[in-house]
């Protein structure tokens, strides 16, 4: 017999993508459109991309109920670290990028051991290395600018993956991003079907047809808009890559992962974790040393970007990257989080930031809205979850 | 005015169509020491909170009559106002405060509005802690220094600063030694020369026996009787008889065609010391065996000692300076991590499934697959999503969770079936030993039943069970063979055609008595 189970979707779960495209909407409206041209969006993608990755992070944090606030000073350190190394040492950019990567790690070692294995907790110790890690930085580049680097090294922060640019309207159009943007589509597509093969054939229940379509049409709308405004411009942006490829690990890991899931069954319920023969120690130090290791990814790119090692650079961004989690519907108790999620939420972030700088408004104004953003989010995400309970 | 001063008649409650009171009398005389006498879920904490106005006026049928007034108490802060107060086993004291300011928690001396009057406080503290034995304690030093036994008394200290005239102890001694237990009861016995009315819920039938002027004793949520010191057989051999004296009916399924096979469990001289206190010894020389396919319970009052012992085997999750062996099929051991314990083929069912046993913002195949995933459901630390799935919805089916998916959060479940998911969990990770502690606490009848066949099938399947259970019908209804357990040894061992609950009763108490000796 053919038993055929359809369930809706669960909105709630596409609420934030809905969230991010009307804010789009409502400032092109206001922007007169600027805030959609292929420069700008090139821009948007440039400026957030370490936030996007400190995020990834982040969430794994958020996870275990708890927060990282040195972040933005271990970015700062990172970019300074290979800063010194590029100018004053005259070394290979590898070195650099080796060396910043094993300070983060090393960061990321110091704090976990704090954490897991001496129960200090995560916010006091986070604390410190956020106000010793911004002291070490001013220390090592005793308060100066440190740059400007060389352009093989800045190419990680503001280069382009090689294009293929023919004549189109009034400029021109990089093939490279549109047949990624053609592959992007047909492996979505084909995931889609694959998924719902999959649940037809253990008999599992599928959504409504009209649902999965609709689902679909709104996420290649999004890829083609984002690929074609890119291709547009100078074509894919180098951090879009790093940014896909961690998108893609860290969101294999966080949901098909024995370790991933451990981190959620911590925060959860650490206890029952505990008694279920989870090593809790164990995942919180391994977050808390991932979380050193991506906040040198992101002041690699921070530096690449600017040119420069800077001692102010990173200044709160573990702000913008726990307001990413929470406002990507990740539960501040902890257990209940996705990496799409925060994600969404660092653009949601990033496109407030971008488009009330094309307004004019000053960085003051900024702060006031992204406040109120934050609050409202993580309101309407309690008050939906105690509706249902 | 008549003698007694409270009077509790026709009290019936019910919790979603469940009485859990059922038509409840009790007098209680003025100046008398009342004992509440029934087994775990009996009712008694039910009655109290009723009395004491946890559960508001109106969620309730019947009257309070106290002092010669109806009561309609809406909160704990109406039954205080009048002079009621209960002490509940979990002390209430803030650790960190001082003495004195723990004595005036919530009912703070103050010179003008909200300003603390840090004089009068300790000047009325120290005349608070006099009548309860402790005039020569330091009223400046944190609570958290003192002893179990001092804390128990301050918790009185308290209730004498709300000017009591009822005052309600649940359960005083339970996590007292002998010399603090027998200390509070004469301090009961001097509150009552005070003229202070108490009532005293508490399992220890000599205690009550010694301090007591009457007893009123509840089962399934009714009186059963009340019996008066001098007038009526006030032995604790008649309280246990009240206590227990049901007829069993066909709530346990009938367990057959098992084979009961060779010793597959076996605990060698295991000794575990308290885990903040070295010199504390909770558990002494426990030696037990369980048999394939035999179902072996572990009798006993709360506080016995069992889930310190099931815990402290199950990866050393409990207690410190452990000692002792543990074999499983006939190997010995060493289970130092939980992961040790479920890779050797042991699994523990906590008593307390939403602190310890599940994840309640998951759902029911996240909280099903946690356990077995290292082992049964990855490959290089990578889920096979779909193995889950199918297991899951497998393990659904099997024990009737009632659920609309497996995706469900398990917060929303029900208790009975949050359990289900619990015993799936540990199903799923094929145990060959298996130790349910207090696997049917909280749960309706139904859930229980279908509890009860998975224990039957585990033991068809050859596995080795442990029941640990407050509930003496639960144990005699459905183990082959139990040992009772008593403040941390083993009293005594009973084959199934021993069983009774006086029986258990009787191995508890005097095991007890040879305790008292021991000290004396």
């Amino acid at each position: 017999m053919e038993n055929k189970k359809t369930v809706n979707m669960d909105l709630k779960q596409y609420g934030m993508f809905l969230i991010l495209i009307v804010i789009f909407i409502a400032f092109s409206i206001a922007t007169q459109g600027a805030n959609a041209k292929p420069v700008n969006i090139n821009n948007l993608i440039m400026q957030n991309g370490y936030v996007v990755i400190l995020a990834i992070g982040m969430l794994l944090c958020v996870l275990t109920g708890n927060i990282d606030l040195g972040v933005g000073s271990v970015v700062a350190v990172c970019g300074s670290v290979a800063g010194i190394i590029m100018i004053d040492y005259k070394l290979n950019m590898w070195v650099a990028i080796g060396a910043a990567l094993l300070v983060g790690l090393l960061v990321g070692l110091f704090a976990g051991f704090f954490i897991a294995y001496l129960g200090i907790p995560p916010f006091v110790v986070t604390l410190a290395t956020m106000l010793m890690g911004r002291g070490l930085t001013y220390t090592l580049l005793q308060a100066q600018t440190k740059g400007p680097f060389d352009q093989s090294y800045n190419f990680i922060g503001a280069g382009f993956l090689p294009v293929i640019k023919i004549p189109f309207g009034d400029g021109t159009l990089d093939l490279v991003s549109i047949f990624v943007a053609v592959v992007a589509s047909v492996l979505l597509i084909f995931s889609e079907i694959k998924s719902n093969a999959t649940k037809r054939k253990y008999n599992f229940a599928v959504n409504p047809t009209w649902q999965i379509l609709l689902k679909l049409g709104l996420m290649l709308f999004i890829i083609w808009f984002f690929f074609y405004k890119l291709a547009r411009n100078n074509g894919l942006p180098f951090v879009l890559l790093i940014m896909v490829i961690l998108i893609a690990v860290y969101g294999f890991v966080t949901s098909k992962t024995v370790a991933g899931r451990q981190i959620y069954a911590l925060g959860g319920n650490r206890k029952a974790a505990n008694l279920s023969g989870i090593d809790t120690r164990k995942v919180f130090f391994w977050v808390y040393v991932n979380m050193g290791v991506l906040s040198s990814i992101a002041g690699i790119v921070l530096a690449a970007r600017n040119g420069s090692a800077t001692p102010k650079a990173g200044d709160g961004f573990e702000m913008d990257a726990i307001a990413s989690c929470y406002i990507g519907g990740a539960a501040v108790a902890g257990g209940a989080g996705t990496i799409v999620g925060a994600v969404v939420g660092a653009f949601i972030m990033g496109i407030l930031n971008n488009g009330m700088s094309l307004l004019g408004w000053s960085t003051d104004l900024q702060k006031i809205a992204k406040g109120a953003v934050l609050l409202l989010a993580v309101t309407i995400d309690v008050l939906s979850k105690r509706k249902k309970g | 005015m008549s003698e007694y001063i409270l009077e509790m008649n026709h009290i019936t409650k019910e919790f979603s169509g469940v009485k859990a009171l059922d038509d409840v009398n009790i007098r209680v005389k003025k100046g008398e020491i009342h004992a509440l006498c029934g087994e775990n879920g009996a009712g008694k904490s039910t009655l109290m909170n009723v009395l004491s106005g946890v559960y508001p006026h109106g969620t309730y049928e019947g009257d309070i009559i106290y002092k010669g007034e109806h009561c309609a108490f809406h909160n704990l802060r109406d039954s205080e106002a009048k002079g009621i107060v209960i002490i509940h086993q979990e002390l209430a004291l803030s650790p960190l405060l001082s003495v004195a300011e723990n004595v005036f928690l919530g009912n703070e001396r103050t010179s003008m509005k909200g300003v603390i009057d840090w004089t009068e406080t300790r000047k009325r503290a120290q005349e608070m802690l006099a009548k309860v034995g402790l005039e020569n304690e330091d009223v400046n030093v944190p609570v958290n220094t003192l002893g179990v036994g001092k804390q128990q008394l301050i918790e009185i200290a308290k209730a004498m600063a709300k000017k009591v005239e009822l005052l309600i102890l649940d359960e005083p001694t339970a996590a007292l030694n002998d010399e603090e237990s027998r200390k509070l009861l004469d301090i009961m016995l001097d509150l009552k020369k005070q003229g202070i009315t108490c009532i005293i819920i508490s399992h220890k039938l000599n205690e009550i026996e010694y301090v007591s002027d009457s007893v009123t004793i509840i089962r399934d949520g009714k009186t059963i009787e009340t019996l008066v010191k001098g007038k009526d057989d006030y032995s604790e051999d008649r309280v246990i008889k009240a206590m227990v004296g049901r007829e069993m009916t066909n709530r346990y399924p009938e367990r057959e065609g098992v084979e009961i096979g060779d010793v597959i469990f076996e605990v060698q001289d295991w000794n575990v010391f308290h885990p903040d206190d070295e010199h504390r010894q909770m558990l002494k020389n426990i030696n037990l065996k369980v048999r394939a396919g035999e179902v072996v319970g572990l009798a006993g009052l709360m506080g016995a000692g069992r889930t310190e012992l099931a815990m402290s085997i199950f990866g050393r999750s409990y207690g410190q300076k452990i000692s002792g062996k543990v074999f499983i099929n006939g190997q010995e051991v060493h289970l130092k991590t939980v992961k040790d314990a479920v890779k050797n083929k042991l699994a523990y069912i906590s008593e307390d499934r939403k602190t310890y046993g599940l994840n309640l913002i998951g759902d029911v195949k996240e909280n099903m697959t946690i356990a077995a995933r290292p082992f049964f459901f990855s490959k290089h630390g990578v889920i096979n999503a779909n193995d889950e799935i199918v297991a899951a919805e497998d393990y659904r089916k099997r024990i009737n969770v009632k659920t609309n998916s497996i995706n469900q959060v398990v917060g929303s479940l029900s208790g009975g079936n949050q359990q289900k998911v619990v015993v799936s969990k540990w199903m799923m990770t094929q145990p060959d030993v298996l130790i349910m502690d207090e696997p049917t606490r909280g749960i309706d009848v139904g859930a229980k039943y279908e509890i009860y066949c998975v224990i039957n099938e585990l033991a068809k399947a050859g596995k080795a069970v442990i029941v640990i259970s407050s509930e003496m019908p639960e144990i005699i209804g459905t183990c082959d063979r139990c040992y009772v357990i008593n403040e941390g040894e083993i009293a005594g061992e009973l084959n199934k055609e021993d069983f009774s609950q006086e029986h258990i009763m009787q191995l508890i108490m005097a095991h007890m008595r040879k305790g008292d000796e021991n000290g004396k």
